[in-house]
């Protein structure tokens, strides 16, 4: 269990305002100029020492990905930074809370990035739903330029750091760094090839660093209270605190931060209230946003939230958006809606995905009804690995893992369909 | 160069090369389908996955640099897989409509299914199904069959230079489609459907003419433009069916314009097929032996001197030079080949006439000033090759012509000097602001255009230009950026063979004069349909070509000849490149070649030619041309009289691309080619 001290997003439930006044009451803005005065190098060394890893998914060490970004000479291209908060994975709703009720953290984390990857223009890319929390963050972001915290000698640094959010048009897909970089660039949403990688080739072919919203907006903290301090909580591969989104069949669905290697059990029956209808009601979690594989019920109780235990577990802690199943849930009928999802929101440019989703959703709806033979079931799976890392991104792979997980734990009941339906048909 | 592993075997390679280059030169297939060496890599088709030592997943090899010590494996059981598994998502929404597909037999999604594919379906469900897009005349699309490997996005793109192509909504939606219905404003569309790896786009005249297998395949050249681009004619029970380009990377690398393309059809239209008199006012069907006798008759009833002869754009070199012989046993100094008025003359020497640079070095030149040349439709091949430089970045591009249409404009960014040749003046002078970009460049092009040598001023413009060229550094040692882009594909072999007007000789500008004054009794018109009406009323005129266009219909005696895929015949491009043509199908009834009509013809007349079967000839030629090369060899700058004081402006590109020689205005293709592009221009314009 986290201490209240330890707790980064002291404002997460909204109760205080997102102004500056507020915020810096919360000991934003606080000492900034000071942390630019010690230089790129101290912070990436401290973001390096307290191992925070992204929060949008991935878990890449932000400090090893920051140092892949070359040294900016007198001359050279601009750097970019770009703030990805075209939240859209299904079960999570982490940086909807921090663009509406931490902005500043936001901004001041984006000011310290930028500024240690060398990149005096940042953007925000704020998925397209997000209307209401786009303005507040722009309504934050002119009170930052007129408290003097950003632009020319931005926070008295002397460093020159702009600032801007682009909103999207709704597409899961534009939350993929590359195709991110390429909706920003005014292009279709389409993922680029890697490599190059943005650090080197990014906006505009320039260097450009994308990180999630939760990253950038811890980075402040971090460097306030000192890496070590970071790097202490949570486990030593998974430092830190987390939000976690608990979503679903319990009592009460929260957003909450808590350490990292917290057990499931006790973050759902601490904060969420418990499962509907008691622990043992429980059929499975999906713990990581819609991308990763279900465990099952008997997992989920001596499971912790962090990397490494998850992956034991053959799952992933993705996005932290924790959505709780429980009895009463057709599983099936469950992947196969999220099958429903990948397949809406590929965009189409590389086979696999393109094809291979599509294929996916409609055996799984048939399934589900069913129609179809126990054979099939190793069709499916035989399927989503011939979709899984044959792609150009990710989302491939976040739509085979899903029902690779289903098929995992849950093989018997697609099979007791199939017998349940021929029952019928010979009855 | 890196040295990398694969399938055990080691190869070095270049730095910069891809995985799927580096296993092309170890000899290895590996499969794809969006990858094209001549387009920007995509990715998308996943097809050619291959496995990386050390990675976990699968790489696309054609999108992966390569580094020192990389090993790979085309075979393994991941690459096999990952293979297999994208050749399945790519057959299960695409119609195994073979049977029906023109692409069937040369597509390459059957191919590589033969090879790598499952062998039956595990696919239950509905395939998907798109509709057709309009492309125009030439392209026909059925998109059902699409695998969406944006190919034709990127040659559109890229080569094409226009922005017409793209996909709309994602997913399995996701539909390439030409952003406006109707004609692609690309010269060179054609291109796309040997792109398209299965049987979306199609052609849409060749549509269900033949099989691939059953065609008569015969490499040859292209004379519609003077490039000569290299061609493969696909013919079948004797009649062209399409016209495929061959790969020649000095030449048209592996494209050619949709006039090259399509205008084929135009062969089997208005063709003259068995030789004519005209008598009692009408053109009655002869004999051979009564057309040479007619022409006989008429060549001894009067003085050899007052004949004429002149040659048009589709004349091989061969017959050019026994045209020549028997004009120099008539003694008769009236002979031309400047059908379009151009202003080359005896005295100018061959790199006056040519493309000196050479059409690869346009890649390396590094500034280039068009002198009223629109390339885009006077050479879309050459023009494709100024735009593969411009997107190579840092290349400046000068006009001195007048703008042409929005929809004409070519295909990169020109800077515009204006119309007035006094900028030449002052370019001499050194008082242009041009002359500084020209003094900092090291391999600067000028490119001399139709509009400019057959312009009235056109000698005083080509001396003034060649003066240019010399006196700036556009000619230096290892280095010739003064050309002349040439539009007619005999003209350099007759300019060669000299086939211009002797000393008091009438050329093809002076002649209408010449026979109201009763100069000329006698015209022999070689192809040549561009004189006065009244003129070749007047005179006696025999005509020899193979369309029945406006100079068979006045003419007097009408000797069928052989179209470009009937004959061999040599033919040399603007960059004096000579290149032979190859008979692909049989002239039509009577026809013949035309050097062969000749050779008859003089035996007829009783003139001890050189050159007794067409070998002869052959011989002849090398012995009249010895720097006859299939090289194109450096020709040495000669210097030319200084001119100047010029006026006036050089006018824009007005005439029709589809619709600029005999075969392609007989051609209903590019007649509905220039209907749909004229529409599609002025829907534009709104």
């Amino acid at each position: 269990m986290l201490a209240p001290e330890n707790r980064i997003f002291t404002n997460l439930d909204g109760s205080k305002g997102w102004d500056i006044q507020s915020a810096q009451l919360r000991h934003d803005w606080k000492k900034t100029e000071y942390f630019i005065r010690k230089g790129r190098d101290w912070i990436i060394q401290e973001v390096l020492e307290s191992s925070l890893r992204g929060r949008g998914g991935a878990g890449f060490p932000t400090g090893k990905k920051w140092s892949f970004v070359p040294k900016r000479k007198q001359g050279d291209p601009p750097h970019y930074l770009i703030i990805n908060a075209d939240e859209s994975e299904p079960g999570t709703c982490k940086d909807r809370d921090i663009l509406r009720y931490e902005p500043h953290k936001l901004i001041e984390g984006a000011l310290l990035s930028g500024f240690a990857v060398g990149a005096e223009v940042g953007y925000i890319y704020i998925r397209g739903e997000f209307y209401k929390e786009s303005l507040i963050l722009e309504n934050a972001i002119n009170e930052a330029y007129q408290h003097g915290l950003l632009g020319k000698n931005a926070a008295g640094s002397g460093f020159h750091f702009d600032l801007h959010v682009h909103r999207g048009a709704g597409a899961y897909i534009c939350g993929e760094e590359t195709a991110l970089i390429e909706s920003l660039e005014g292009k279709k949403g389409l993922p680029r090839l890697k490599p190059p990688f943005p650090a080197l080739i990014g906006l505009y072919g320039c260097p450009t660093v994308v990180n999630n919203v939760e990253t950038i907006s811890v980075i402040p903290t971090i460097l306030r209270r000192g890496a070590k301090w970071f790097a202490r909580l949570g486990t030593p591969k998974s430092s830190g605190t987390k939000i976690f989104c608990i979503s679903g069949h319990v009592n009460h669905p929260c957003n909450v931060e808590e350490e990292m290697g917290i057990p499931l059990k006790t973050l759902i029956e601490k904060h969420a209230g418990g499962v509907r209808g008691g622990w043992d009601n429980l059929l499975a979690i999906i713990p990581g946003g819609a991308s990763v594989p279900l465990i099952p019920a008997s997992t989920c109780g001596t499971i912790t939230m962090d990397y490494e235990s998850l992956q034991e577990a053959q799952t992933a802690l993705g996005t932290a958006g924790v959505i709780v199943m429980d009895q009463s849930t057709d599983i099936v009928r469950a992947i196969a809606r999220l099958s429903k999802f990948y397949m809406h929101e590929s965009c189409g440019q590389c086979t696999p995905c393109r094809e291979g989703t599509g294929w996916l959703w409609r055996m799984l709806v048939r399934l589900s009804q069913g129609n179809g033979s126990v054979e099939e079931i190793d069709q499916i799976y035989d399927v989503t690995k011939e979709i899984e890392g044959h792609t150009i991104c990710a989302l491939g792979d976040a739509a085979a893992w899903p029902v690779q997980g289903l098929l995992r734990h849950f093989r018997y009941k697609l099979e007791d369909l199939i017998t349940d339906q021929v029952k019928v048909e010979n009855a | 160069m890196p040295k990398i592993r694969v399938d055990g075997h080691d190869v070095e390679v270049p730095a910069g090369y891809t995985v799927l280059q580096a296993t092309e030169k170890a000899g290895v297939e590996v499969p794809h389908f969006c990858y094209h060496q001549r387009l920007s890599i995509a990715g998308n088709c996943r097809m050619c996955l291959v496995e990386l030592e050390g990675v976990p997943k699968p790489i696309a090899s054609c999108a992966m640099p390569v580094a020192e010590g990389m090993s790979v494996h085309t075979t393994s059981d991941m690459a096999k897989k990952a293979r297999k598994g994208v050749l399945e998502f790519m057959l299960i929404n695409h119609p195994l409509d073979c049977p029906i597909c023109d692409q069937g037999g040369e597509c390459d999604l059957q191919d590589l299914t033969l090879a790598y594919g499952p062998d039956s379906s595990r696919f239950q469900d509905n395939k998907r199904a798109v509709t057709n897009k309009e492309m125009g005349p030439l392209i026909k699309t059925t998109m059902t069959r699409c695998i969406h490997c944006t190919r034709c996005v990127r040659f559109a793109e890229e080569v094409g230079g226009v922005s017409e192509m793209g996909a709309v909504n994602r997913g399995e939606n996701m539909e390439i489609t030409a952003a406006i219905q109707g004609m692609m404003s690309s010269e060179m569309s054609g291109n796309m459907i040997d792109l398209c790896p299965v049987g979306a786009l199609t052609s849409k005249p060749y549509a269900f003419q033949a099989r691939a297998w059953d065609l008569k395949k015969t490499e040859s050249i292209d004379v519609l433009d003077a490039v000569g681009s290299n061609i493969r004619v696909d013919s079948y029970n004797g009649q062209v069916k399409r016209i495929l380009p061959r790969l020649n990377e000095k030449i048209n690398e592996e494209w050619i314009s949709d006039k090259t393309r399509f205008s084929y059809d135009g062969l089997q239209y208005q063709r003259i097929d068995q030789p004519y008199i005209r008598k009692d006012g009408a053109l009655q069907p002869a004999s051979w032996e009564e057309a040479f006798d007619a022409i006989k008759t008429r060549f001894s009833s009067m003085k050899s001197q007052n004949i004429a002869a002149y040659v048009g754009d589709f004349v091989d070199a061969e017959t050019i030079l026994v045209l020549r012989t028997i004009m120099d046993h008539l003694q008769s100094p009236h002979r031309d080949c400047r059908v379009y008025g151009e202003c080359f003359t005896k005295e100018m020497d061959r790199s006056h006439y040519l493309f000196n640079t050479k059409i690869t070095k346009i890649e390396s030149s590094d500034l280039c000033l068009l002198i009223g040349a629109h390339p885009r439709y006077e050479a879309p091949l050459i023009n494709a090759r100024i735009r593969k430089r411009f997107l190579q970045g840092h290349y400046p591009i000068y006009r001195l012509g007048e703008k042409p249409g929005s929809k004409s404009e070519l295909t990169y960014p020109v800077q515009d000097l204006g119309a007035d040749l006094t900028i030449l003046d002052d370019l001499m002078a050194g008082k242009h602001p041009l002359n500084k970009a020209i003094k900092s460049a090291k391999k600067p092009i000028m490119i001399l255009g139709s509009l400019a040598y057959t312009h009235l001023e056109g000698e005083n413009i080509l001396q003034t230009a060649a003066q240019l060229a010399e006196k700036f550094g556009f000619i230096h040692n290892s280095w010739n950026g003064f050309n002349v882009l040439q539009r007619g594909a005999s003209r350099v072999a007759a300019l060669d063979l000299g086939f211009l007007p002797q000393e008091n000789g009438v050329g093809i500008s002076e002649i209408s004069e010449a026979v109201a004054q009763d100069k000329i009794h006698t015209l022999f018109l070689a192809g040549v349909d561009t004189l006065p009406t009244d003129t070749m009323k007047k005179a006696y005129t025999i005509y020899m070509g193979h369309h029945g266009d406006k100079g068979a219909q006045w003419a007097d005696v009408v000797l069928p000849g052989a179209a470009y895929t009937e004959k061999e015949g040599t033919f040399i491009n603007t960059e004096g490149r000579a290149q032979k043509t190859r008979k692909a199908v049989q002239p039509p009834g009577q026809a013949q070649a035309d050097h062969e009509i000749l050779l008859k013809l003089a035996r007829v007349l009783n003139m001890d030619t050189l050159y007794k079967n067409p070998n002869d000839v052959s011989k002849g030629l090398l012995k009249a041309l010895p720097y006859l090369s299939y090289q194109a060899p450096n020709v040495p700058w000669v210097s030319l009289h200084k001119r100047g004081g010029l006026q006036g402006k050089i006018p824009a590109w007005k005439d029709d691309f589809y619709r600029d020689n005999i075969i392609s205005r007989h051609s209903k293709i590019m007649a509905a080619c220039s209907e749909a592009f004229l529409m599609n221009q002025e829907e534009k314009n709104v």
